[in-house]
């Protein structure tokens, strides 16, 4: 049990702890980087107090059931291969911390870093311990926003969201593949839990889609870790600051492409497809990550292509799938993170103290910076390979691997050639880096003088220089316990004997570094002054760039040929599309429906009511008459469009359904106002449209004429042949069974509404409020049209029947005088309404919405009764308030649930005696139902005012003009 | 009666279609209208058409479900009513702020071309 809780603190604490260093304030350097140390610490002691269990060999497990139905959960194993990379993450992490406290500027800000390193680590803990393949290609993704986010950190840089903007696209083009490589894997397989995946590796190479999987998923893989020939983002991704390319871009992100090469080597290796592929295109990268670094100008540049180098390495060999060459990939996945971690750090301190990071200015710095000189130089030593530096035990096992005999293919023959020819350009670059650095006359021309940086910036790179000599000189001591349980968990009882020393006799691979070593010193003497030229590429290969195939390839995909095929299929037409869309959905409506014939009628002609018959005549009439008139005339259509709602309504209560009645008729009127409301800002349309009658258009009509009616038979026929049939098992007999009993209300509608599907309808109303503030927000920028400006004719004095000073009565204050004071009347009667089918709605038709709705329509009465200026002054009404407060109280209700350890929005129900009154029913549901309530009336009225409010704007409008005039006229007599 | 509901909705989804294909916002307002009618009622017929048995349950006792209507497709016609009524607003929204901008009322944001 504590193992499985350590295990969710190693992925949980980081991202809980980002979580609170985002919200730290800008200034809180020390603060934020106390708090990552701290989680990196920890992360670090937890993994030491878990390593006596990971020693035996044992995988700690820990589980969280999302979709168990599905074989969806949150699976965390942890084995010693996941152990080992968790603790480059975290303890390099832990370094990479310290040091960026002293790299960042005051002026950046770091809380946004710091979040990001953490969960950044956090994820990265999540794609090491994931036990389940979907979840792991999740964390996966998340490494990858969370880099993008990273090499983007200097937002104003144009190289920094270049930089990011590839390096996403790239990773996350390949996290695409990966997921589908799963998804696939899962099916063969049959499970997508990550040992079942591992121990079925005879499965999935017999399976006739191997090849397809292998490829997806290798893309994924080699996307992440920078291989051939998706190389070119790392490069560009050393815009980000350099703790970021210490940590992300060379000790630990990119290491997550090789890593799941070797985790996936039992399942998806020891194929000929395999070992040409992986170890081609490794061996490819290995070779032209080293020349590529050889001729670049910049400090991280040159380290960006050897990362990619050294990547290529390790992929080569896992590509060579030994078990010896699995160790050697695991242990040059460490020594690589500890040498290169300290150069970056080595690098960002020369371009923090110097200003510059360009190889042809810098110069002879050993004098100034003698302390990180000596570091720099035995980080570059390991780098290249040179005896009594870590780097040089995973070279020698490579070159034995490389040498030894494997599957006699070209390749195979090949390896030990051009692992000799890469190395030779990799001594020759370090030797580049260190030579004109530090050695030579003093740099003149710096931005700054260089001097030591403050020593906490240089313990983190002391701490990995001095891991790179231990490991180096003492393997069996300082590497051999962790490589040995990493080992175990790849190859389990295949894991052969292996000797990890310094001194393993006169043999193949010792002669090979030799040589490798002499013939870079020899390459470094004679072309030193070539390599710091303007091309940054060796000849032939400054040809082949994989960035200017990208740019191409988002420029054709992002922008050339997308335009090409909206001019094609575009439209920025409303027409055609919801054309398209009505004769779309009929046409799939039909392609499911098609010989669906096997329906039992019922007795259909029976019992037809002439009421109901004459009803919908006048329904059907009133609707057709909408159709007909909506252009010319709207107001008939709009009140045609009321006769249509007013069938509909009394349908409802025909057929049982009371609630359903009352709840249309209230909206009805509430959607009539506001149309009418509406009404005024849409332009006047009197004059026919000479081409209106032309044959274009009456084609456009007749053809919209036929949809129209295609679509009204097919919804009639399809209505007819359900309504006709015996109605089948339906879960309403479930909500009529246990209405009562369980919701404690007699009426199941509402009981469904406001308990056992309170979820939706909480989902529903907070819809609503969303709708009602967009309404609000879109209107005010609202911008009337210049004639809708005018006061409208009933509006306007009429001086005929009054005095002339603007005080006479308007043709509105004349219809609406007794009207009016009858709607005041009505005010309070309106309220108690509201408040009546509010209550008895647990029971009996009403409930929230109607209520609601009544109370929104009694206010709205009252708007029409006096005006906005008289009513407002009278009354505040706050629809904000009421929709918040409502939501409030439905979510409170839903959260009340909690307090006695049910689920969100349990209800609990029962009567109380009430003295006087008798029984009440007092439910929870109840409460709820008040929330919807409130969010109903909010949302309406908030809707009809925000409306209804355009009127006084454009009256200040008028006013503005006026005002205008007058200025304009006096200027004019002036003058 | 079944017949003539399903010939009122045919007729409702008819008219509201060939209204959200014209040209004019306000005529498109009206056909949304229409279609929710017909829409709202479709789903309501789903739950078949029985008379007279409002589902307000008994308190207690043996309930025979038979003997109410469907509460099932009424909950949901009842949310759908309230949120059409709510889309209306918004889209009568857009309507005036396009009108705003746009200077003319045609759904396209432009005028035939003449």
């Amino acid at each position: 049990m504590i193992e499985q809780n350590a295990l969710l603190l190693l992925t949980g604490l980081p991202f809980g702890a980002a979580a609170i260093a985002s919200t730290l304030p800008r200034q809180a350097r020390n603060a934020e980087a106390w708090l990552s140390g701290a989680v990196m610490a920890a992360g670090v002691v937890i993994l030491a107090l878990l390593f006596p269990l990971i020693a035996t060999g044992e995988v700690l497990r820990a589980q969280i059931e999302w979709l168990p139905s599905l074989g969806l959960n949150l699976d965390l194993r942890l084995d010693g291969l996941a152990w080992l990379m968790l603790l480059l993450v975290f303890g390099i992490g832990l370094l990479v911390v310290i040091y960026a406290r002293y790299y960042m500027a005051p002026t950046d800000p770091v809380p946004r870093f710091y979040a990001l390193l953490l969960a950044f680590s956090g994820a990265m803990a999540g794609i090491l311990i994931s036990g389940n393949i979907i979840g792991l290609v999740v964390f996966w993704e998340l490494t990858s926003v969370v880099s993008f986010l990273l090499i983007g950190y200097w937002q104003r840089s144009q190289a920094a969201r270049d930089g990011a903007r590839m390096a996403l696209t790239v990773t996350a083009s390949g996290g695409f593949c990966l997921l589908a490589a799963m998804l696939m894997l899962g099916q063969i397989v049959g499970s997508y839990d990550l040992d079942t995946v591992l121990a079925s590796g005879d499965v999935i190479r017999a399976h006739p889609l191997y090849l397809p999987v292998l490829i997806l998923f290798l893309i994924g893989a080699f996307t992440k870790s920078a291989q051939f020939p998706f190389h070119f983002w790392l490069p560009n991704a050393m815009a980000a600051p350099t703790p970021v390319s210490a940590y992300l871009h060379s000790a630990t992100m990119v290491k997550a492409g090789v890593f799941l090469l070797v985790r996936f080597s039992p399942a998806l290796g020891q194929t000929p497809a395999w070992f040409w592929i992986v170890a081609g295109a490794g061996m490819t990268t290995l070779v032209i990550g080293a020349m590529i670094a050889l001729w670049r100008n910049d400090l991280k540049g040159l380290l960006a292509y050897s990362t990619i180098s050294h990547l290529g390495l390790i992929t080569a060999l896992v590509g060579i799938g030994s078990e010896l060459a699995i160790i050697a990939a695991i242990f040059h996945i460490l020594n690589h993170a500890l040498f290169k971690a300290s150069l970056f750090m080595a690098a960002g301190i020369i371009d923090h103290e110097t200003g510059t990071r360009d190889m042809r200015r810098l110069s002879g710095l050993f004098g100034p910076m003698p302390r990180t000189g000596i570091l720099a130089i035995v980080a570059a030593a390991s780098m290249a390979g040179v005896p009594l530096a870590n780097g040089f035990l995973s070279k020698e096992m490579f070159f034995a691997e490389a040498a030894d005999w494997h599957n006699g293919s070209a390749l195979d023959n090949a390896l030990p050639y051009i692992a000799v020819f890469a190395s030779v350009f990799s001594v020759a670059y370090s030797l580049r880096f260190i030579m004109s650095v530090f050695f030579g006359p003093p740099a003149t021309d710096l931005p700054r003088t260089p001097h030591e940086p403050p020593s906490w910036m240089r313990r983190p790179v002391e701490a990995l220089v001095l891991l790179c000599l231990l490991v180096g000189i003492f393997p069996g001591l300082a590497a051999r316990w962790v490589l040995d349980v990493a080992a175990v968990a790849v190859l389990g009882d295949r894991t052969p004997y292996y000797s990890l020393a310094l001194w393993h006799g006169w043999n193949t691979p010792l002669k090979m570094s030799l040589v490798a070593l002499v013939a870079g010193l020899a390459v470094y003497a004679l072309g030193a002054r070539r390599f710091s030229g303007e091309a940054e590429a060796p000849p032939l290969l400054d040809r082949i760039r994989g960035q200017r195939i990208f740019d191409a390839l988002m420029l054709r995909l992002g922008w050339k040929w997308p335009r090409v095929l909206h001019r094609a299929m575009g439209s920025d037409a409303l027409q055609p599309q919801l054309r398209l869309i009505v004769v779309l959905t009929w046409l799939a409506a039909a392609f499911v429906l098609w010989g669906a014939t096997r329906l039992v009628p019922r007795q259909v002609f029976e019992g037809v009511n002439p009421v109901f018959a004459l009803l919908w005549a006048v329904g059907a009439t009133c609707a057709l008459g909408a159709a007909w008139q909506a252009k010319y005339h709207r107001f008939a259509a709009l009140v045609m469009l009321g006769g249509a709602g007013l069938a509909t309504c009394l349908t409802f209560a025909w057929f049982s359904a009371p609630d359903l009645a009352v709840t249309q008729l209230l909206v009805e009127i509430l959607t009539t106002v506001l149309l009418l409301l509406g009404l005024r800002w849409l332009p006047r349309r009197v004059e026919k449209i000479a081409e209106d009658v032309l044959l274009p258009a009456r084609l456009r009509r007749g053809r919209d004429a036929v949809l129209a009616a295609a679509c009204g038979t097919g919804v009639a026929a399809l209505a007819f042949a359900v309504m006709s049939t015996a109605p089948g098992l339906s879960i309403g007999d479930w909500f009529r069974r246990n209405a009562y009993s369980e919701g404690g209300g007699t009426n199941a509608v509402n009981v469904i509404l406001v308990d056992f599907r309170a979820f939706d309808t909480f989902g529903e109303i907070t819809v609503l409020t969303i709708v009602a503030l967009t309404c609000f927000a879109l209107l005010r920028r609202f911008r009337p049209a210049p004639e809708s400006i005018a006061l409208p004719e009933q509006q306007r004095p009429v001086p005929a029947a009054g005095p002339e000073d603007g005080t006479s009565p308007t043709p509105h204050d004349v219809l609406m005088a007794v009207p009016s004071v009858i709607m005041q009347w009505m005010f309070p009667l309106s309220i108690m309404l509201a408040a009546y089918l509010f209550f008895r709605g647990h029971d009996l038709p009403g409930g929230g919405f109607a209520g609601g709705v009544a109370f929104a329509i009694g206010l709205l009465l009252q708007y029409l009764a006096t005006n906005v200026r008289w009513l407002e002054s009278r009354i505040t009404i706050r629809p904000t308030t009421w929709m918040g407060i409502g939501l409030l109280i439905a979510a409170g209700t839903g959260i009340g649930g909690f307090l006695f350890g049910y689920p969100f929005l349990t209800a609990s129900a029962r009567y109380v005696d009430v003295p006087l009154v008798g029984p009440v029913p007092a439910a929870t549901a109840m409460v709820f139902d008040l929330g919807v309530f409130a969010t109903v009336v909010g949302a309406s009225v908030l809707i009809q005012i925000a409306i209804a409010h355009q009127s006084l704007r454009s009256a200040r409008l008028r006013a503005r003009e006026a005002t205008d005039t007058a200025a304009a006229a006096l200027h004019r007599e002036a003058r | 009666m079944e017949l003539i509901l399903s010939l009122a909705i045919g007729v409702l989804v008819g008219s509201g279609v060939w209204l959200i294909l014209r040209p004019r916002s306000f005529q498109v307002i009206i056909g949304l209208c229409l279609l929710s009618y017909g829409v709202n009622l479709f789903i309501f017929g789903m739950g078949r058409l029985v008379s007279g048995a409002a589902p307000i349950m008994p308190k207690g006792g043996f309930v025979d479900p038979a003997a109410y209507a469907d509460p099932v497709p009424q909950a949901l016609v009842l949310t759908a009513i309230v949120i059409s009524f709510a889309t209306t607003a918004l889209f009568l929204v857009v309507i005036m702020a396009s009108r705003g901008l746009t200077g003319t009322d045609h759904v396209n944001g432009k005028e035939r071309d003449q």
